[in-house]
């Protein structure tokens, strides 16, 4: 557990908040006059032209949670993934380098922002359909339960590996979602799911769409215990996931996050969001959690030019994966006929 | 999990199986050469419904072959999650009508996965779920879908008609590395057959079951053994007609169907599954663009199936049809 003076900690968790928001900003910019998700033209001059689902505002949810994983985990997101995936430790110039859809991508141009993925750190990829990173996260959590059952078994070391699940409050209203944690209870699989709740639902609100007190107490009705928590304080998040991942780790089965914070920005980058009480988005604001961050911080006497810096660093980053994603190549139109399967590959049409 | 000290399946004889047989076969075997095969399905322990995993949960404990809840969606997504955490899973949909609960998972994440994610992973999975008419079992026991898994990219799709393709492609599927649909036939579980388990089928290659100039005739799973029926009248009657049992729907045996069709100058496509939008229609028009030879398809009627026999009979292509459409094309 964190200890509220922590302060190098913190300044770390601060650190991975600020590159989440600086990618998020740039790739925001990047994508003005691209493709939205309501039948505009199709991106005229945008460096980032598909549908592009900002972050912005919930870095606390993905960087508290994310802390407490290794590369040998396995992570699943969502659509919104951007957070998820640099706090698990993924290269952001690689990132930065799909969303404009070249070869130095992590897919090769293949998937673009809502399929963001690098498997080398456990990030088994960003996911377009709502809901649907839940039953393959369970798989993940089900195989490593095999195996280390059968390394346990045969007295070989036992890593203690766990998968930890993304959703949002959406997908608590599809099936798959009722499916998984069935499973995952089922079997007792090393799984921690979180619901990063964002009270939106695309361009409507969540609350009256959901019957029930929502994610934490369906969790609770299939005997899963869940904690809920404020997901713009990272501090609350950071201890709820500590314990929570340490549970899972020693086998305790499947746990629960429910992370209550707000979704600043539209559904996509292009969308003004028109349709919600501006008193609304005011209120959020107030909660911003890297600002809330900042200010606990200086109240622990941190240095606020040493927090400067860390922001100029993430915005130098940036910079520097926008000016390489710019001039990175496209990828060869032959890649449109790779990665597609090995048995009767050549036979596309 | 628990492994068996055996990693190598026995060599033996050529024997009598039956389609249930040869497929728990196939399994066993894969189970006992590779560790990393498990099975996730609905009363998969107590055999399958169909028997087609019989004893399976036995030899190889609940942890490899896993009784699930009636959660189709799950059984597949997990399937893709432990596919690409380095399992190799068999799952089980019971029948092709109850895949359609898990038709995201197999789409849009089994499918496309490996390319959607650049080649970062691949999903080894083979899904099992038998298709086609099911006696008496009414509309949503009785589809034909092999079509609609043909048209997405990403999947392999197998139909087998024989316990010996049906032990041979079962293997082949689960050693391929790329998700499979595998399509067993509802009705064909019984059937039995000499299966040699040294024989190695390709994905992708057809059987030439007649032999004959007449006229080529393509057709698979229980159609091509009503097929062969139909041939063998024909043969009583002089008319030598050349059957190609397809046993893969993709890939597809191209090469043998239009060598065939070039000698013959005549194709006959009959398949269970509606004639509409069905598998025909891909090998017709293919063969028509290669060859310019006479074409015809027999399917069913795009009615849904119905129950009461007389209602049942109109979905199905029986002998009588097979035989009246050669000797149309003949005449």
């Amino acid at each position: 557990m964190i200890s509220p003076d922590s302060a190098t900690e913190l300044a770390n968790l601060y650190r991975t908040m600020v590159r989440i928001r600086a990618f998020e900003n740039a790739a925001e910019i990047a994508s003005q006059g691209g493709v939205s998700a309501y039948g505009q033209d199709a991106a005229g001059t945008a460096r980032v032209r598909g549908p592009l689902h900002l972050s912005t505002g919930q870095e606390a949810v993905a960087t508290g949670v994310c802390a407490h994983l290794r590369a040998t985990d396995y992570l699943t997101s969502t659509h919104r993934g951007h957070g998820h995936t640099l706090a698990k430790g993924a290269d952001l110039g690689r990132m930065m380098a799909e969303l404009f859809g070249k070869a130095t991508g992590f897919n090769g141009g293949k998937g673009g922002s809502m399929h963001i993925a690098d498997f080398s750190v456990g990030m088994l990829g960003a996911n377009g359909v709502v809901a649907a990173g839940l039953p393959i996260a369970v798989g993940a959590a089900h195989a490593q339960k095999l195996q280390q059952d059968h390394a346990r078994a045969s007295g070989q070391a036992v890593d203690d590996a766990i998968t930890v699940c993304f959703f949002g409050d959406g997908a608590i209203n599809r099936g798959p979602f009722l499916e998984a944690l069935n499973w995952a209870r089922v079997y007792g699989l090393p799984v921690l799911f979180v619901c990063e709740d964002n009270r939106w639902s695309a361009t409507t609100a969540s609350g009256p769409m959901t019957a029930g007190p929502g994610a934490s107490a369906r969790a609770i009705s299939l005997d899963i215990t869940a904690t809920q928590v404020d997901g713009n304080d990272v501090v609350e998040v950071f201890d709820a996931a500590a314990a929570l991942v340490a549970q899972v780790r020693a086998g305790s089965g499947p746990r629960l996050l429910h992370a209550l914070t707000y979704r600043v920005k539209g559904h996509v980058s292009v969308d003004p969001a028109a349709y919600r009480d501006p008193h609304e988005l005011a209120a959020a604001l107030q909660t911003d959690p890297i600002a809330r961050l900042r200010n606990r911080l200086q109240t622990l006497g941190h240095d606020p030019s040493q927090l400067d810096a860390l922001d100029d660093e993430a915005t130098a980053e940036v910079q520097a994966a926008l000016d390489a994603a710019f001039a990175a190549p496209w990828p060869e139109a032959g890649a449109a006929f790779t990665d597609i399967q090995t048995t009767g590959a050549g036979t596309w049409f | 999990m628990v492994l068996n000290s055996q990693t190598q399946a026995p060599a033996s004889a050529p024997e009598t199986l039956s389609y249930a047989q040869a497929a728990v076969r196939a399994v066993q075997h894969e189970m006992l050469a590779d560790p990393r095969v498990v099975v996730l399905g609905e009363d998969v322990g107590r055999g399958g419904i169909f028997g087609q995993y019989a004893g399976l949960q036995q030899q190889f404990g609940a942890a490899r072959v896993v009784d699930t809840p009636i959660s189709e969606a799950a059984i597949m997504g997990a399937g893709v999650g432990m596919a690409l955490a380095g399992m190799r899973p068999i799952v089980e949909m019971r029948v092709v009508d109850f895949a359609l609960c898990g038709m995201d998972e197999i789409v849009n994440q089994a499918a496309k996965n490996r390319f959607m994610f650049g080649g970062q992973g691949r999903v080894p999975l083979v899904a099992r779920m038998p298709g086609g008419i099911w006696d008496a079992s009414a509309a949503q026991h009785s589809q034909s879908l092999e079509a609609w898994f043909a048209h997405l990219p990403g999947l392999v799709v197998v139909c087998p008609s024989t316990p010996q393709d049906n032990y041979s492609l079962l293997r082949a599927a689960l050693q391929s590395g790329d998700p499979v649909v595998y399509i067993e036939h509802k009705t064909l579980w019984g059937g039995q057959g000499t299966v040699d388990e040294a024989l190695q089928i390709p994905l992708g290659q057809a059987a030439v079951r007649r032999r004959g100039a007449a006229l080529t005739m393509v057709s698979w799973s229980r159609q091509a053994l009503l097929c062969e029926q139909a041939c063998d009248a024909l043969a009583a009657e002089g008319i030598d007609v050349e059957l190609i049992d397809l046993r893969s729907i993709w890939p597809w045996d191209r090469e043998q169907v239009l060598t065939s069709c070039a000698r013959t100058g005549k194709l006959l496509v009959v398949h269970e599954a509606v004639q509409a939008g069905g598998f025909g229609a891909e090998i017709s028009a293919t063969v028509a663009e290669a060859t310019g030879c006479r074409i015809r398809r027999l399917g069913a009627p795009r009615i849904p199936v119905g129950y009461a026999p007389v209602l049942e009979a109109q979905s199905r292509i029986g002998l009588e049809a097979i035989t009246a459409a050669v000797r149309a094309m003949l005449a």
